[in-house]
Order: C-alpha cells, then structure tokens, then sequence
C-alpha cells in the first residue's frame, strides 16, 4: 500500500502533500521536514530509495525522485515493488503533467494544485494503484477541465482540451 | 500562463504563492500565511459570495494548511461544499474534505448523506468523486450506510466507476474485514470484469485477501496464471503497454500473488513454472519497469516451490542487476540476492565482489541493503569479518534508529556465532563503546553473566584468561573520554569482581581507577553505585587474602561525600564499605567470597542458626518472639505468656517459606513447530531467549574450533543445503545449531560447487586485489589456498580484516572502474524524453505451437474440473470477452484471440506438456546459448587454457 505521496522542491517547501492514512498537519509538516533532510543530505547518483523507517515506523520505504527543481516522493510498505514506484513518479511526471502542461515546471504544481490533486486521485485511489495508462489519466482529467472551462466566465480553451474536443 | 488548463485560479492566489516564494525567512512566510488566513476568515463567512469565488478560497485554504497552517475554521465551508449541485464547487468541496477531515472527524456526519446521495447520481463523474471521497472518509460505523450503494456500483456500465468501487470495498475491508466479508466474492467475480482496467484493480484487495488466507484461493492459481499468460503475450489492449512492456503493472500484482499461491505448495507452484519461466524471457531488461518485472519473478521464483530452471534465471538476473551501473538495479540486485540464497546458497559466492562492491558504496541505502544480506548469510566462519564490518558503519553514522537496529544485529550475530570469548567480549566492548546508551541493558547483563560464567566447561584457565583479556581491555577503554553509562555498569563490575583475580594489577591500581570512574561521572548515580560496590569487593578481597588495605586518598574523599550523598542507595553503599573494610579476615570471607557471583546463594529461610542463641536468650529469662498477628489486641501480653507461648506452637507458626511460583521452563525453549515452519532452519535468537542462547554459545564455538577446517568447506551447504525447503528435522534452536555447525555431510551438490568455485577463482586472480581477496574469502569462505590459511585462526584472520579496512576502499574502486566498462547502459532516470527502448517482439511463441495440441485435451480438462467455481471456469474468456470493448484497438490480435476461443481450462493442462515440450526445444536453441556466450562474457571472464571447465559450468 501506499502510504503518502509528496512532491517537495529542494528548498523543502512542500508543494503537494497527499497522505493516504490521516495524518494531523503538525505530524505531515514534520514528516515532509524530516524527509526533505535526508533528501538533501543524498549524494548525487546513488539510488532513488532510502528506508524510512526511522520516520514512518516499521515496514515503510521511500523512492524519490529529482525534477529540476522539485523533489517527487512516493512512501509505502513491502507490498509495493520499489522500482515500480519510481515508475509511477515516471508516469505522473513525463506522461502525465508533461502532457498537461508542456515543459512541466514548480511553477505549473503549484498554480494548479487542485489539478494535480485530480490527476493523482486518478492515480492512485485509497493508497493502492488504480490507473497507469496516460491516455485513461488524460481523459479523466481533460473531461473535468473542459467542465471546468465551460463554466468559467474568461474562457479559454488549453490546447490539451482543443484536442480532446477535435477527436 | 497557458498551462493553467480549465483549473482556474485568481490573480490573488498567484500573488500569494508568488509571495511566499519570495519571503526570505521562515517568519516573513508565516506572516503573509497569517495576513492570509485572515483575509480567507472574512471572505468566507461574507453572506453570498459567489460560487467560483468561494471555489477558490476553499483551494487556497487547502493550500495554507499544506503549508502547515490551521484552517479549521474553513472546514465547515468545505463541507458545505460538497453538498452543491454543480459539480465543479462539489468536486473542490470533496477535495477539500478528503484532505481537511479524518474519518473520524465530527463533520463526517454530516458529508455521509450528501455521499448517499452523490453514489446515486446520473452523472458518473459525481459518482466518481463522490467513491473518492468513500475511500478516504468512511469509517468502520458508517461503512454500512454506504455499503449497498457501493456492491451496485460493482456493475456499473462505466468501467471508472467499477474500478473505483472496488477499490472503495476494498478500502472497507481493510479497514473492517469483517463489515464485508460476505462480499468477498464479489472480487472474484470482478476478477473476469470485461475490462482489463478493473480486472487490474481487483488483483489489489485480492493480493491483500490471499496474503490473509492462502488457502481459500488455491483454486485460483489457474485463473491467475491464464491471465499472467495472456497478458504476457501481448493480448490486452495496446493502451495497457507501458515502455512497450505489456501491462507491466499488472504482471507485477500477478506475479506478486502467485508468489504467495504457490510458497510451499508443490502442486501450486508447478502451474506456475511455464508462464513465469516466459516472462524471465520476454522481459525487457533495458527499462526500468522490465527490471521491476524481472525483479518481480525472482521473488516469485525464490517464493514457489524452487524449481531448478527458474532458479538458474533468476540467478542470471541478478547477476545482471548486480552488474549493472544503476544503484537502483544493484538494491534490487542484493535484495533478490537475500531472497535466493534461502533457497539457493551457492549464488551467493559468484557474486561476492559485487556484493563487497556494494558494502563500499557511498550510497548508504544499498549500504544497509548489504548488510542485511550479510547478516542473513552469517555464519560462523564469516561472523568475524561481518560484525567487523558492521561495527565499522555503525561507527559512522548519526541515525541512531539505525544504529540502534545494527547494534542489536552485532549483538545477536557474536552471540550466535562468536568464534572466541575473546573475540566476544572485543566485540561487545566496541558496540557498547559507541552504541552503549541505545543497546538494550539485557545485553549487558548477559556480557556480566558470561564474564562471571565462563564457557560453562570445567576448564578454569580458559576461563580466567577471559577475564584477565575482559579486565585488560577495560582498563585501557576507561582512557576514553566518554563512555555511556551501560557500559561502565560493566566495566565497574568486572573489575570489581575480577580486576586483582590473576594478581597482574594491585588493588590500589584498580581502585584508583574505580575512583577516576566515579568521579568523572559523577552525576550518573547508576555507575557511582557500581562503583562503590566494585571497591568494596575489591577491598573484601585483599582483607581475606590477608593483606594491609591501604585506602587511597581520593578513595577516602569520594567515601565521605558518598556517606552524605541524597541517594540513598549511595548512602547505604558506602556505609556498608566502611563496614567491611571494619572486619576482620574471617568474616570478611564470608561475606564476600572471591569469584562467586555465579554460586547460588543458599538461604537459611528458618533462620537455623540462631536457634542457639534463642535458647540461650530464654534460659536466660528472655520472651520468646510473638508475631504481630497475635500481638494485636491484646492488653497485657505478660498476663497470658505461657498460654500464648502454647498457642503460638500449636497453632503452627509457618517457618516454611512459601512454595516458589511455579516457573514456566517451556516459554525458555522454542516450541519446535515454530521452528520447523520456517523456510530454512537459520536460528534466529530473539532477545527473550537471550539467557538460552549465552548458554549454548560455548559449545557452539568449540565446536566450531574442533571442526574448523571442514567448517570452511562445507558450513555453506550446511545452512542453506538444498533439502532444507521443508525443514523437518530442526525441532529446536539448539539442534538446528548443531547441525550448522558441527556435522559435516558430503552430498552431490558439493563437488559441482567446489568445481565452480575454482573457475570463479582463475577469474578472482586476474582482475582482483589480493585484499579484496582476503575480504571476499572471509566474507563468503572462499577455498583458495592462500585464503584457507588466512581463515584458519582467528589470531590471523583478525589483522587480514584490519588490513582490508584500510586499503579496500582505494582498490576497491580500481576495480570498479575495470570491471564496469562492458555493462550495457541503464535507462536514464532523469531523461525527460522517451526512453530509446529496442522493440521486443518474441521471436518464437511456444504457446502459440501448443494451442493446437491442447485442442484435444480440453474435454478431459473441463472435467477434471468440474467442481471449480464460476469464476475459475470463467476466467479463460476474459480475452475473448476483451475484444468487445471498444477502447483498444484490436485489428492486429484478432487472430490470435480467435485461437483462444477453445473452450475453458486448456491452459491449466496446458501446464505441464508445454513444460516438457519447452524443455526439450530449447537445448538445440542457438540463440540462447549465443546469449549466454555474450553473458559471460559480460561478466568478464574470457576462456582460456586455464579455465577449460568454464563454460561447461556456466553453460551447463
């Protein structure tokens, strides 16, 4: 199971943070601190897997992943398979907010954070895998932009939902 | 900013992000989340705000508490959210609340009607968020008002909804197993679900219902393992590829259940064989997700009952992944290595540089990973080099959980397998001098306790040389500044008890450093006491010995600040010093006899002894003694002496002690069917047994010792000899020692492995320092015989260790260098593009030759099978059923699928002929063998005239 996802950038703010067993915001701040301090103290080219033990409590690992700017961070328990994780992060990243948004940046998270909170709801649903094919993820989330867009008084169509709507 | 898609947010929102990126201290951020907060307080409760406005706030209140905020305030307003009509304000309202509100929370009430409600809607969308917000919210109470919503939605025409009403019941079971489980059926059903999407999703409360209860799904490892064919062999839908992998996530939870089908289950395991022996071969070892797949099987395979072929893969891929550059592929590489040599132990010796190599990477993660292999591969012939080598990192880290967890390791590991006392007690010495405070005090009792005891043999000298090293080396470590505090309870007590024992230090000396202690860690009240009672031992025994006790000074100064001392027990110490030093030598004997700490102490409980003084007091007119129950309430106690003396006898004062508490001596002793149920009979002490385990140490390491030579050679087949998959024979922890380290048995297995073992050597000798040489040998009990030699005392071995210690990390990466440059390149991680995968499309299928001759079993199949349930019947049509939907696109495989459409089982008994008809296609197969060439030479071993057995070893 999966137990949190969090995407952090490397001065430690927290930018997304979605745990999937209720945590209190004073526990998740210090645990989004406490991971960002082993992240920051990880060499350059060592493996994306750290045991996290001593900050989540038995049977717990974490995989993380370095974009630029941002850190991305998956925590779970031994009956999820490590590399797959950095494949999902892979699978959030480069098909899923690179196709959103092209050139996908810290800025992009942050101002569409509701957004990102959808794609990852299509993700992942009660800490267990649901969806990993982009083009299911896309849709879903193309769907409720296009609502979305509708509604709005400035409408604008994005280019991901021009081509949803020409198909 | 185009990138905002159809989430839109106001110009407010970005200037308050914007804002807070900017702030340049902690203080100025929090000020602007306050100014924040407050603004978000009015605007909220203003009377009519507009939808999308209060839209808004609602995500820049989520926004301010991920930032580590209070926004209960806002809650409310969330929920109230959720109850709108338009989906887009509902959407955020459910957003909010999965992530404001525990599902224990008091709000929670009043969402679950509005979630009745949502799970009703037309709209599958509202459905959707609203299954979302089940997942999170709904708790064990009122998993019942949403429960039959959620078994209808489990046939919804939309397969997103399905999907997610799995994954919601499957929540609930997780949260309250018993609230549904008499829906568990339903899984099953679900399971030969039209869509492969939602098939993927029942494998996950399926996973989790298997891990509960194997049994009940046996009948579904034929299902399971026609869909991991098909799957494998590309009949899903093209959308499910993934880096041209086929469904890699869901082979993986496939592979992930049938690894838990089939442990321990013969019959289970060998439907298994065909189809993961396929994917070994298919997988794509060039992307990351091939790897997880590849890494998927060999725990599988390490899992099932082991089958020789799959063991000899999976082998190969590890290998691959221990030679690869990627750290993350060498992790996965020692894991899998951990769970092979279970099975499997002579792996572990090809790999043994890569595994050194690892232990010196300055990734800390594979580090750890490392030891833990190594601890689970301990023995008694490498023991030394492994707790050298833990300690050493132990040293060098801050994270005290982790030196805490491999400080107890190295305790465990030296008291199961400890070579010498000596080497113990170094050992111990140096865990308890840097981890000393984190270490569990039974540890260090249990070192007291075997200081005091001995090897528990009748050998006096041994014995004493032990504490005469034991005393040494304590005087020399109590020159270090700061020591914790268990461990100069130790120290204290050993020098107390046995610091003049062999006459090599005078007493003053060893008080004079007693008192140091005490005074230089005088606000640790625990070693004071130590202390005073080590010098009052110390004492003791120069007055029996009959010699002059001179006091030092500072022992008499320390004397008068502890007869003042707030502690009582300080106090009374040093009183009862004063005491002793008072008496004379006969006396003093008797109350601190020398070297007695381990003596039972007999108890007079009657108190015999004094019955000559008693007689005597009353001839001399003395009152006998009443006891208190009897003295109560009376008046005058004179007046009814003699009758009251009567009564006192005949009622029977109870002199006896009362019978001790019966002490249960079976929770001591492993009950044996714990430990025959373990995989491989490892004697694993736990620290409850602690008392059990110091007590079978010595025999062990004699054993040890007399066996020692043999030791070298056969100690690996010993412990993990291929027979021990159902261990029968270990009944308790004592024997299953035993038979590790003491019976030698020669079975076929050993002569293949020495011969492997000589090729590897030719290998070792061309590339390889001679100190990394030494470690490996140490490490993994190489037979060389410069090695042997080396591992024969542990008085040589000791300074080999020292030696790599120093020079191995310089070589070490000389090697690396050498050895890397052929490895093929890994997938880049943090490539933003497409991987450059090469297309893989199996060359022969031999399935694909088969289905025509499984055509005319299928009767006797369906037969054979008769009693299975629906969905195992079922399950084989899930591809037929696949082509109906309308995502995929489908022209390429119709063909293929019109094959499948031979009516239900052919698989299952497909099972066992393609198995043979697969063996014996592959011998003459070229192309393996090429690749197997290639591998070998990857791994850098070239023939030669020196190793002409090298490739009928590896090529079988």
């Amino acid at each position: 199971m999966i137990k949190a996802v969090m995407v952090m950038n490397t001065q430690g703010k927290p930018r997304l943070a979605k745990f999937f067993d209720f945590l209190p915001v004073e526990k998740q701040q210090e645990l989004i601190r406490r991971v960002f301090g082993v992240l920051c103290s990880r060499p350059e080219n060592v493996s994306n897997f750290i045991e996290a033990e001593s900050i989540f409590g038995p049977d717990s690992r974490l995989v993380y992943n370095h974009f630029a700017t941002l850190y991305f961070v998956v925590v779970f328990d031994s009956s999820e398979n490590e590399l797959v994780m950095l494949d999902l992060i892979q699978l959030l990243v480069q098909q899923t907010l690179e196709r959103c948004f092209k050139n996908v940046c810290e800025l992009d998270i942050v101002f569409n954070y509701s957004k990102i909170h959808t794609i990852l709801d299509e993700i992942i649903l009660g800490g267990q895998v649901l969806e990993t094919r982009s083009t299911e993820i896309m849709r879903a989330v193309e769907e409720i932009s296009k609502l979305e867009a509708a509604t709005n008084a400035i409408s604008f169509i994005p280019k991901s939902a021009s081509s949803w709507l020409s198909r | 900013m185009g990138s905002q898609g159809g989430f839109y947010q106001s110009k407010e929102f970005l200037d308050l992000v914007k804002s807070i990126g900017e702030a340049r201290s902690k203080a100025e951020e929090d000020r602007i989340v306050l100014s924040e907060i407050e603004t978000l307080k009015r605007r909220i409760s203003e009377p009519d705000t507009p939808k999308r406005k209060m839209k808004e706030y609602i995500i820049r209140l989520v926004y301010v508490e991920m930032l580590g905020h209070d926004a209960s305030f806002g809650y409310i307003h969330a929920v109230k959210m959720t109850h709108d009509d338009t989906l887009l304000v509902k959407r955020t309202g459910y957003l909010a609340v999965t992530l404001f509100l525990n599902e224990d929370h008091d709000l929670i009430i009043l969402i679950v009607n509005t979630i009745q409600k949502d799970l009703k809607s037309d709209n599958y969308l509202v459905v959707c968020v609203a299954l979302n917000a089940v997942c999170k919210l709904i708790n064990e109470e009122t998993i019942p008002a949403v429960l039959p919503q959620i078994v209808e939605l489990l046939a919804h025409p939309k397969e997103a909804v399905r999907k997610k009403a799995i994954m919601a019941l499957h929540r609930f079971y997780q949260k309250s197993p018993s609230s549904v489980s008499h829906l568990v059926s339903n899984f099953r059903k679900r399971l030969c679900d039209n869509d492969p999407g939602v098939m993927g999703a029942t494998l996950c409360p399926l996973f989790d219902l298997i891990t509960n209860d194997v049994n009940s799904y046996k009948d579904l490892v034929i299902s399971f393992v026609s869909i991991l064919k098909q799957v494998a062999e590309r009949r899903l839908p093209k959308a499910y590829d993934y880096h041209q992998m086929p469904a890699p996530f869901i082979q993986i939870k496939l592979l992930k259940i049938l690894a838990l089908l089939g442990s321990g289950d013969k019959q289970a395991s060998e439907n298994m064989y065909t189809v993961v022996g396929d994917i070994f071969r298919k997988c794509d070892s060039s992307s990351n997700i091939g790897n997880a797949v590849l890494y998927e099987c060999i725990c599988c395979v390490s899992s099932i009952y082991p089958n020789p072929k799959l063991l000899e893969s999976a082998a190969d891929a590890i290998s691959r992944f221990l030679k690869s550059d990627s750290h993350n592929l060498k992790y996965m590489g020692i894991d899998a290595l951990g769970r092979l040599i279970k099975i499997s132990p002579e792996i572990a010796e090809q790999h043994q540089l890569a595994v050194i190599d690892c232990l010196e990477d300055p990734d800390d993660t594979l580090k750890r990973k490392t030891f833990e292999l190594l601890y689970k591969m301990t023995k008694s012939t490498n023991v030394e080099v492994i707790v050298d080598r833990m300690i050493d990192y132990m040293i060098s880290i801050n994270d005290n959980h982790y030196k805490t967890e491999i400080a107890s390791r190295c305790v465990e590991l030296a008291e199961q397998f400890a070579p010498s006392n000596q080497w113990f007690i170094q050992t111990m010495n140096k865990v308890f001098e840097h981890a000393g405070d984190l270490v569990n005090i039974k540890v260090a009792h249990n070192l007291m306790r075997l200081i005091a005891e001995g090897f528990g043999e009748d050998d006096n000298t041994a014995d004493s040389q032990l504490r005469s090293s034991a005393v040494e080396s304590y005087l020399y470590i109590l020159g270090e500044p700061k020591l914790p505090s268990v461990f100069l309870q130790v120290i204290c007590w050993v020098l107390g008890e046995y610091g003049t024992a062999d006459g090599k230090y005078s007493a003053s000396y060893i008080t004079g450093k007693l008192c140091d202690v005490a005074e230089a860690y005088s606000n640790d009240e625990t070693v004071k006491a130590y202390a005073v009672t080590a010098l009052m031992k110390i004492y003791a025994f120069e007055i029996a010995a009959g010699r002059m006790v001179d006091m030092l000074p500072e022992c008499h100064s320390l004397m008068e600040e502890f007869l003042a001392s707030h502690s009582t027990d300080l106090q009374q110490r040093a009183y009862e010093l004063q005491a002793v030093i008072g008496l004379d030598a006969h006396a003093v004997e008797s109350i601190m006899p020398s070297d007695a700490s381990c003596e039972d102490i007999e108890v007079d409980k009657a108190l015999s002894f004094l019955n000559g003084y008693i007689q005597e007091s009353i001839e001399k007119g003395a009152q006998p003694y009443i006891p208190e129950s009897e003295r109560s309430g009376m008046l005058n106690i004179s007046n009814f002496r003699n009758q009251d003396h009567h009564e006192a006898s005949s009622h029977g004062l109870r002199f006896e002690a009362y019978e001790l508490p019966k002490q249960t001596v079976q929770a001591r002793i492993p009950p044996a069917s714990l430990a025959s149920t373990e995989l491989v009979p490892v004697p694993e002490p736990v620290y409850p047994r602690e008392s059990y385990q110091t007590t079978t140490v010595p025999s062990v390491s004699s054993d040890a010792a007399s066996t020692e030579l043999k030791l070298r050679l056969d100690g690996v087949q010993k412990k993990w000899g291929r027979q021990t998959h159902f261990p029968s024979t270990s009944t308790s922890n004592s024997t299953s020692q035993k038979t590790v380290n003491g019976i030698t048995q020669v079975d076929g297995s050993n002569t293949a492995n020495s011969r492997t073992r000589e090729t590897y050597d030719s290998r070792k000798q061309v590339e390889i320092s001679p100190e990394k040489q030494k470690l490996a040998a140490s490490l993994f009990g190489g037979p060389s015989k410069t090695e042997k030699k080396s591992a024969t005392g542990h008085k040589s071995s000791k300074p080999s260790s020292h030696m790599v210690k120093s020079h191995a990390p310089k070589s070490s990466m000389e090697v690396a260098s050498e050895k890397t440059s052929p490895v093929q390149q890994p997938p880049d991680l943090l490539d933003f593009g497409e991987p450059t995968v090469k297309s893989t499309a199996p060359s022969l299928d031999p399935f694909k030759d088969l289905e025509g001759l499984l055509e005319p079993t299928t009767q006797v199949s369906s037969a054979v099978n008769h009693s299975s349930t629906a969905a195992v019947t079922k399950s084989p049509d899930i591809m037929g059923l696949y082509t109906e939907t309308p995502a995929g696109a489908h022209h390429k495989d119709s063909d293929i699928l019109s094959g499948l459409s031979n009516s239900p089982m052919t698989n299952m008994v497909g099972g066992t002929t393609t198995m043979q008809v697969a063996q014996t296609s592959k011998s003459p197969n070229l192309k393996d063998s090429l690749e197997k060439d290639a591998l070998v030479r990857q791994m850098g071993v070239t023939p030669s005239s020196q190793n002409p057995n090298l490739f009928k070893d590896l090529l079988g």
